[in-house]
């Protein structure tokens, strides 16, 4: 054993900083050379500031916007902060606990209420939290669930508001990987930037 | 092989039955339960389990004492079931010791005090007779201990040992000159030199086999035993821990309660490998009762085993694989000679010739050219026997001189007579060998008449069994003192994989440990004094009982018929002795399944209502289904006594084959049989109002 | 319906088309032969030979080779440890982070080293980028490299003869890293960061509408995360996150990286032992295996959630709607590409997640506890799977070979009573610790609060928590707080004995197999290459694996399931 101590030392010191030095210095270096946009988080500018990424989703809650999936991510001190980017994590409600049961409850409601028209099925993924509290996405179905709420808020018409969405559907990638999802903050950007941000509350 | 009246014993035999009886009960004690971690555990349960009964009694118990009672109860019949089964396995054996012991009891020796027979000596016990003893046996006295006859012949009745009442002769010097204690000395006289000291005699050793009393573990059983006490450490885990599981998800539920100790140790109980560990030192035991049942006696349960692994057969050609004894099946003529002449010449040149070589020659020349047999006084013959001189045997029949021989030695004799060796011959000579006969030349002086092809005749049947060997994956060799090209011959018509031609004891251990060093196990017969090296270097060694002491000594088999082909029995029941094991094995851990369809529902049945779905068996109670379970527990291994007794079913076919058969039967069984088992004891229960 | 089914089937046929080359080329490395990277590689490999003092040919009995690779883990463990406790005063911190507790240092540290990756901590709330990069990413490789060792001394006691040597585990080690696992890492990150995962030393950045997004190197470290069956996230959603695991592509390609290294070390094993036909038999058992609780798994959380099915939502899935149960789950993998990332994590010892198994439906869930239990072996960690799996190979050899009445062998060495010993201890230890583990847990109070469900999920709760650990899987039922003293100390316990008590016995039966001849193969050998011994290779792993856990698991999530079902 003794023979071995100093072999072990080194190839640790010297496996450290080729695989924990070297390495991922290294993929930094060329990730920016080749993939900047990506490797800086593919963030979204509007008028020289980022206003976020679009691969993270944010919390939309006004009735002229499309809503993302509920969050459960918190803040530092364990308050609930949907979409906090510093801070990602899920709800961990097991199928059977009746406080999933109620959460949903609650969401279905909340929808219904903001548009009593829409009486449909709601579709699962939005009124259940994704496992990162960070999801970008909603499912057509989802988007299409809310295109009346948001076409009212909006004064617009509805098709123009379905003919969005539809616009920013995309398929599943190759056609077997993932599903179909839209992206809900580039959607609302694009609804600010075709019919106007006006009365946009800072978000 | 011969038959013995032994080998056809009946399974149950009510004495060995009663006696086991009485024995299970015996081996209730911790002590002897303590070799057997599995039954150690099952011993602690049942301890425990009535422990828990004693509590209930007293009206601070876990349940309804009769419950935990009938748990109890069967937990113990589990125990005496297995008791029982190792009791009938050695029942078997003692019965056998028994019979040995008395044709030893009782024995007085002769013990000479000089070297001389007719000198002083004195009686004394044979149980005290030491090494290098001289001993006298005289016609009508039993033989007191293991020695080699240093002077004198005698008929010796060995069936005390052999079970074969046919007598045979002892004489000094050679092969013939060991014989066994507790042996009867029918007529005549010998003197015997001791070659054990008491206790080590080959009676004894005989005894302590068949009684299973210094039965050691051999390799495979302590592995397995080690995975049983791997699996019962695991099975102790998963339901010990069920006791806080259980009571944090009472808890977790709002209703229910822990599950039960009672139900717990019944759990325990159905989990571990019963059905194995209560049976495993039976089919070990029941291995060597059937090597005993084949007349074969083992040095140690471990060359039993072995003997399932031999890769290598080393078969001597003489005895095993042929006949003892070559026959004239053909006479050949020199060109010009008539073919009658030839027979004529060869039946009289053998009419002395008492060998059964000579006798084939009369017999084939009666058959093909009609010529009887004429007595030698009749014709005034003067017979010429064989000599190592001029190896060549024949009769003179006044100025006519015929001889015959190996063509060498004729050739010879042929020239010496003016005459020539015909090319022809010659040539019939060598197609003769090639073919694995042996040509014997018949001369009349200087005239070469023709050749006697003789021919080894192969055994009915061996072929066939080579070809299953072979299936086995087992390779034979032949081993023969023949030339290689009859060798060759032979093997070709015996189907043997190899042959070592002109062997002499070194090409023989040479062969042996050119096979090991190959990674190979070899077996072989042997029986005289020059195969003891061969038979101490091969893994398998059977020797002759009819050997010399120096063969027995090396080998760690004695076949007390004598019989080389046993080999290939021997091999067999090494197998088959694994083989049940490891069935059993299969069976027993398969049965787990259905033992936790049966308990766990019923077991927690109060917690989560919906677990009752589980009940597949649709069993009438939890308490039902608990009992119904630890019941068929402990009947399985009744049941399956035969089997371990007899060992399962061997077919002479690859590994492959056996193992979806065995799969099939054993594993797929042991899936179902306690669904059958556990239901049909609930409906029984039930029907018979015994459970609530 | 989605079509998770054909993404299934897509993973499944290109899993093993990769495993074909890379298991070539992997025995080709272990062996010493020549790559096509040695001109670039094979200087720096010699150097480090000479830095280290060694000569490569120097052979080490199987003591000497275990000791090397504990003491380069301990090496880590004190080194990683340490980096968490100073975290705050070094370099690479721009969000500051403080030094870590010492607790969750010690359980973080012993986690990244037995290759569990157990995650008390969440990345971006605790760990510094030099934490991330010196400690984690070292580990993640030092793990894996540790594995892929111990595995070529397993492979070389079975095939020499007579010998006592197992190879030089520094030389093992160096060359796992150098050929293996650097190069694929580098590939896979830069092909990560192009799908959209990050990668740089920024602060976090806040955005105009005050919306905070964690930064750092993730991409380096996700791939040799998911190649080296790591499964320690970057961040606290680990692959749920989007920068860690961005889009579809990402997913599926990293999903196939889990299993990737170990499926092809089947092959490579088959070649090692110069009979190809025993690697596909041991990729056989494990994709029949594998199949099986993938089948399960989708199917149970395409079907969805029963509870909400009376309150007015659809879980049917459509052409523009996942359905299925998805609480916990990412919107862009869908129930589909969740089942399949959660039965390959558990199945390999990744850990890694992205889905929260909490909120799996209760069969959902009692796939990856399942395969976490039957000790990881189905694929398994880098090395450790195929070890772990040749542990029940014995044991399957043993009963098997006993079956046809002979004394079991594989690949012509016997398996005797210190074979059973060592295999038995291997499959033994990881087991007690679940089940003894999850008993003390559930009788001490504090650790019993430490659920965040009630009914028999809480008890899953736990159960998973043991079950991972100790199988040095890493993932959990993320509900159940683990960063209490209780569960950060008795959890790495749980994966120092999940580890070192199987590496050892491992490695002590190899070096008892080295010492052994070699029995040529016959008919009566027992055939280990024929679909009859997959089947009761299976019939093993399922039954020794499983039937331990049977009352344990009927406490959880059977008792869940049908509570759930009688309530639809």
């Amino acid at each position: 054993m003794n023979l071995q101590i100093r072999p072990a030392l080194i190839a640790f010191i010297a496996l450290s900083a080729l695989t924990g030095l070297a390495y991922p210095l290294g993929i930094t270096g060329l990730a920016r050379a080749l993939f900047p946009h990506q490797a800086e988080g593919s963030l979204v500018r509007r008028d020289g500031q980022v206003i976020g990424s679009e691969w993270i989703g944010q919390s939309f809650t006004a009735p002229r916007d499309f809503w993302g999936r509920p969050s459960a991510t918190v803040d530092a001190q364990g308050r609930p902060l949907p979409y906090n980017g510093a801070n990602s994590g899920g709800s961990n409600l097991a199928p059977s606990n009746p406080d999933l049961r109620k959460a949903v409850q609650g969401r279905i409601a909340a929808l219904r209420a903001a548009d009593p028209e829409a009486t449909g099925p709601v579709p699962v993924d939005l009124v259940t939290a994704s496992g990162s509290g960070l999801d970008p996405h909603i499912s057509p179905a989802s988007a299409l669930f809310q295109v009346h709420r948001v076409a009212l808020a909006r004064e617009l018409d509805e098709a123009t508001v379905r003919r969005l969405v539809a616009a920013h559907v995309e398929g599943a990638q190759w056609g077997v990987l993932g599903e179909s999802r839209v992206n809900v903050l580039k959607l609302n950007l694009a609804l600010d930037d075709q019919f106007g941000a006006n009365g946009r509350k800072s978000r | 092989m011969t038959s013995h009246a032994r080998q056809d014993k009946p399974l149950f035999e009510p004495a060995i039955v009663r006696r086991a009886v009485l024995d299970a009960f015996r081996k209730l004690s911790p002590l002897h339960q303590l070799r057997n971690p599995v039954m150690f555990t099952v011993w602690i349960c049942s301890a425990f389990a009535t422990g828990l009964w004693i509590q209930a009694l007293t009206g601070r118990g876990e349940g309804r004492p009769g419950f935990i009672l009938a748990i109890s109860l069967w937990l113990w019949f589990t125990l005496l079931f297995a008791n029982f089964a190792e009791a009938m396995a050695e029942g078997r054996g003692k019965a056998q010791a028994d019979s040995l012991r008395r044709s030893r009891r009782d024995v007085k020796a002769r013990r000479l005090l000089g070297s001389d027979r007719k000198g002083p000596h004195e009686t004394i016990d044979a149980p005290v007779l030491r090494i290098n003893d001289l001993v006298l046996v005289e016609a009508g006295e039993t033989i007191p201990g293991d020695g080699e006859v240093v002077e004198g012949v005698a008929s010796v009745n060995e069936s005390a040992i052999t079970g074969e009442s046919a007598p045979v002769i002892r004489e000094s010097g050679g092969d013939r000159s060991a014989v066994t204690g507790g042996t009867l000395v029918l007529s005549d006289w010998l003197v015997i030199r001791i070659s054990s000291n008491p206790g080590e005699s080959f009676l004894d050793r005989m005894i302590a086999m068949v009684e299973g009393a210094k039965r050691q573990k051999t390799p495979n059983e302590i592995a397995l035993d080690i995975l049983l006490a791997g699996l019962t450490i695991i099975f102790l885990l998963a339901t010990a821990t069920l006791l806080p599981y259980s009571a944090f998800s009472a808890k977790a539920a709002g209703q229910g309660h822990p599950v039960t100790l009672t139900v717990l140790v019944s759990l325990l109980v159905c989990l571990i490998p019963t059905t194995i560990g209560g049976l495993l030192s039976a089919i070990g035991i029941a291995g060597m009762d059937r090597m005993i049942q084949a007349n074969v006696i083992a040095t140690s349960g471990r060359a039993v085993e072995a003997a399932g692994d031999v890769d290598v057969l080393l078969l001597d050609k003489t005895g095993t694989i042929t006949l003892g004894n070559r026959q004239a099946v053909a006479f050949l003529a020199a060109d010009g000679v008539d073919l009658k002449r030839l027979a004529d010449a060869a039946q009289l040149s053998s009419l002395a010739d008492e060998t059964p070589e000579g006798r084939s020659i009369v017999v084939l020349a009666k058959e093909q050219h009609g010529l009887r047999e004429r007595g030698l006084h009749a014709l005034d013959a003067h017979f010429v026997p064989f000599t190592a001189q001029t190896r060549m045997s024949g009769v003179n029949l006044g100025t006519r001189q015929i001889r015959k021989g190996a063509a060498s030695s004729i050739e010879a004799y042929v020239q010496s007579h003016g005459g020539t060796f015909p090319e022809d011959l010659r040539r019939t000579v060598d197609q003769i060998s090639m073919a694995g006969g042996t040509p014997l030349v018949v001369a009349e002086g200087p005239h070469a008449l023709g050749v006697i092809q003789l021919k080894d005749i192969v055994k009915g049947g061996i072929k066939e069994r080579f070809a299953e060997l072979r299936g086995m994956g087992i390779k034979t060799v032949m081993i023969t003192g023949d030339n290689p090209l009859t060798a060759a011959a032979i093997a070709a018509e015996a189907g043997v994989d190899d042959f070592l031609a002109q062997a002499t004891p070194e090409a023989k251990l040479k062969l042996i440990r050119e096979y090991q060093a190959g990674g190979r196990l070899v077996a072989m017969t042997g029986d005289g004094t020059n195969d003891a090296p061969a038979l101490a270097q091969a893994d398998v060694a059977v020797a002759m009982n009819s050997g010399t002491q120096a063969a027995k000594e090396a080998g760690n088999m004695v076949d007390l018929d004598s019989n080389p082909t046993k080999l290939i029995e021997i091999v067999e029941i090494g197998k088959q002795m694994l083989m049940t094991r490891g069935s059993l094995t299969t069976f027993s851990i398969a049965n787990d399944v259905a033992k936790y369809f049966a308990i766990l529902p019923a077991a927690f049945v109060a917690t989560y209502p919906a677990l009752g779905a589980l009940n597949i068996m649709r069993l009438h109670s939890p308490e039902s289904a608990i009992l119904s379970a630890v019941i068929f527990n402990a009947l399985i291994i009744v049941a399956l006594i035969p089997l371990a007794l007899r060992g399962v079913t061997y077919r002479p076919v690859g590994a492959a084959q056996l193992l979806q058969r065995n799969l099939l039967l054993y594993g797929a069984g042991g899936l179902v049989v306690p669904f059958i088992g556990i239901k049909a004891i609930d409906w029984l229960l039930v029907a018979l109002r015994l459970a609530a | 319906m989605s079509h998770a089914w054909t993404q299934n089937l897509l993973y499944l046929t290109l899993l093993l088309g990769l495993a074909y080359p890379l298991g070539a080329y992997m025995a080709g490395v272990l062996e010493g032969g020549r790559t096509f990277l040695h001109p670039i590689l094979r200087p720096l490999e010699r150097g480090l030979y000479r830095l280290m003092g060694i000569r490569e040919e120097d052979e080490m009995g199987w003591k000497a080779y275990a000791w090397s690779i504990t003491l380069i883990k301990l090496l880590g463990l004190v080194a990683m440890f340490l980096l968490m406790k100073t975290q705050a005063a070094l370099p690479l911190n721009p969000e500051h982070q403080g030094n870590v507790a010492t607790g969750l240092s010690f359980n973080t540290a012993v986690s990244f080293i037995t290759n569990t990756n157990w995650q008390a901590y969440s990345g971006e709330t605790t760990l510094s980028y030099l934490t991330q990069m010196l400690g984690l990413t070292v580990q993640n490789f030092l793990s894996a490299a540790t594995g892929i060792a111990v595995l070529a001394a397993l492979i070389r006691g079975i095939t020499r003869r007579s010998a006592t040597g197992l190879g030089n585990a520094w030389v093992d080690l160096v060359r796992g890293t150098l050929y293996i696992l650097l190069p694929l890492s580098f590939v896979f990150a830069l092909f990560l960061v192009s799908q959209g995962v990050i990668q740089n030393l920024s602060a976090y950045l806040h955005t105009a509408g005050g919306q905070v997004l964690a930064m750092g190197p993730a991409a380096s470290q996700v791939a040799i995360k998911m190649l080296g069956t790591n499964g320690g996230g970057f961040f606290g959603a680990n692959a749920a996150h989007p920068f860690e695991n961005s889009s579809p592509l990402s997913n599926f390609v990293q999903m196939l990286s889990i299993l990737l290294i170990p499926a092809a070390l089947c092959v490579t094993f088959g070649r090692m032992v110069q009979d190809r036909r025993q690697g596909w038999a041991l990729l056989a058992a494990m994709t029949v295996l594998f199949v099986a609780a993938l089948a399960v798994c989708t199917q149970a959380e395409v079907k969805g959630n029963p509870a909400l099915d009376s309150l007015g939502v659809t879980q049917v899935a459509g052409i523009d709607k996942p359905g299925g149960n998805m609480e916990g789950k990412e919107l862009r993998f869908g129930p589909g590409g969740s089942a399949l990332w959660a039965t390959a994590t558990t199945a390999a010892s990744s850990g890694s997640v992205n889905a929260m198994h909490d909120s799996f439906t209760p069969l959902g869930g009692l796939v990856p506890l399942w395969l976490m239990q039957l000790g990881e072996v189905v694929f398994g960690g880098v090395g450790s799977g195929l070890y772990g799996m040749l542990m029940f190979a014995l044991v399957a050899v043993f009963i098997g070979g006993l079956m046809v009445g002979r004394t079991p062998e594989y690949l012509g060495k016997k398996v005797e009573a210190f074979e059973m010993k060592m295999a038995s201890l291997a499959i033994l230890l990881p087991c007690a610790a679940v089940l003894i583990g999850t008993a003390i847990s559930v009788l001490v109070p504090a650790a019993a609060a430490s659920v965040g469900n009630p009914g028999p999920h809480g008890f899953s709760q736990i159960l998973y928590a043991w079950s991972s650990a100790s199988n040095n899987n890493g993932s959990a039922f993320a509900g159940l707080n683990a960063n209490t003293p209780f569960y950060n100390d008795g959890l790495a316990i749980a994966m120092l004995l999940g580890r070192f008590g199987v590496i050892w016995p491992v490695l002590a039966l190899a070096g008892s197999l080295a010492k052994k001849k070699h029995t040529p193969e016959g008919l009566g050998t027992l055939p280990t290459h024929t679909p009859l011994f997959v089947g009761v290779l299976i019939g093993v792993v399922v039954l020794v694996g499983a039937l331990t856990f049977i009352p344990a698991l009927a406490l959880g999530p059977v008792a869940e399931h049908l509570s759930l079902r009688s309530l639809r």
